[in-house]
């Protein structure tokens, strides 16, 4: 694990930021270019664990243990979330037959 | 070795987070993004955030998967029912996303700070360590969250359940 804990020594900040930016860029993309609901709560999964690996970087840069716990945080909320959304999914598939978010347009003006 | 180490896994988690949102299979969706997360909890164990990586492994590569998984194929959902948008709104789409990483990465060329991210202290990531900060300076926010997901269970059950006509 010594080795493994070396090796990170020199990778600078910066280019975890732009990772994590490329990844939430990546998320954001898909919930604008996709029409599947399922398709569309992966994305938004995709931005929370962009958002996660940054809070880790940093809390290794500050040698501050709080950023790894909001990272737990996060995770714990994300599982709330996704069982929450999936069940929410599953009832308009079973009143519409379909997950496509442009059948719900009934609020739309 | 080390180096090159941390960009081969990023670049393989952004080919593989692009993978997710471009593969026309909803279920190919599902599978790469579960090694999307593979590749993430590497990126957590080259930053020694052992605790992290173990429940990453567990809770996203495991049970949130699954979950999704189970959906997808619940709902008989493949690539014939698959709704797609038309081109020009993924362009459009794809366009505003670009910008948004312009501005972000227009932002970040601001700063002028690149110091390597050091290790000082090597057991931050332990369970041990953070199992100490998180009973102690942050009791209140995890009994919260608890009751947040005793919600999000009622709340699932509750949706999910099958309505009785006659109300």
């Amino acid at each position: 694990m010594q080795t493994v804990t070396q090796t990170i020594q020199s990778v600078p900040l910066n280019h975890y930021i732009l990772f994590s930016a490329i990844i939430f860029a990546i998320g954001v993309i898909g919930v604008l270019i996709r029409r599947n609901a399922i398709v569309i709560f992966m994305s938004v999964e995709l931005m929370l664990n962009a958002v996660n690996v940054l809070l880790a970087a940093f809390s290794v840069y500050h040698n501050d243990a709080s950023g790894q716990v909001f990272v737990f945080f996060i995770m714990a909320l994300a599982a709330a979330e996704v069982a929450v959304g999936l069940a929410i999914i599953v009832m308009i598939y079973r009143n519409t037959h379909s997950t496509d978010i442009n059948v719900l347009n009934k609020l739309k003006w | 070795m080390s180096i090159p180490l941390f960009y081969f896994v990023a670049f393989l988690s952004i080919f593989f987070a692009l993978m997710v949102i471009f593969a026309k299979n909803p279920i190919h969706s599902v599978l790469y993004l579960i090694i999307t997360f593979f590749t993430f909890t590497i990126h957590y164990v080259l930053l020694n955030a052992q605790f992290l990586a173990i429940v990453n492994f567990i809770v996203y590569m495991g049970a949130i998967m699954v979950l999704f998984l189970f959906v997808l194929m619940l709902l008989n959902l493949n690539k014939d029912t698959e709704p797609m948008k038309s081109n020009f709104v993924k362009i459009a789409g794809v366009i505003a996303g670009m910008c948004f990483l312009v501005t972000l990465v227009g932002s970040v060329k601001t700063l002028h700070i690149s110091e390597p991210v050091l290790l000082i202290n090597p057991g931050l990531g332990l369970v041990k360590n953070l199992g100490q900060v998180l009973f102690s300076k942050f009791l209140l926010p995890f009994e919260i969250s608890s009751i947040l997901l005793l919600s999000a269970m009622v709340g699932a059950v509750l949706l999910a359940k099958k309505e009785p006509k006659n109300i």
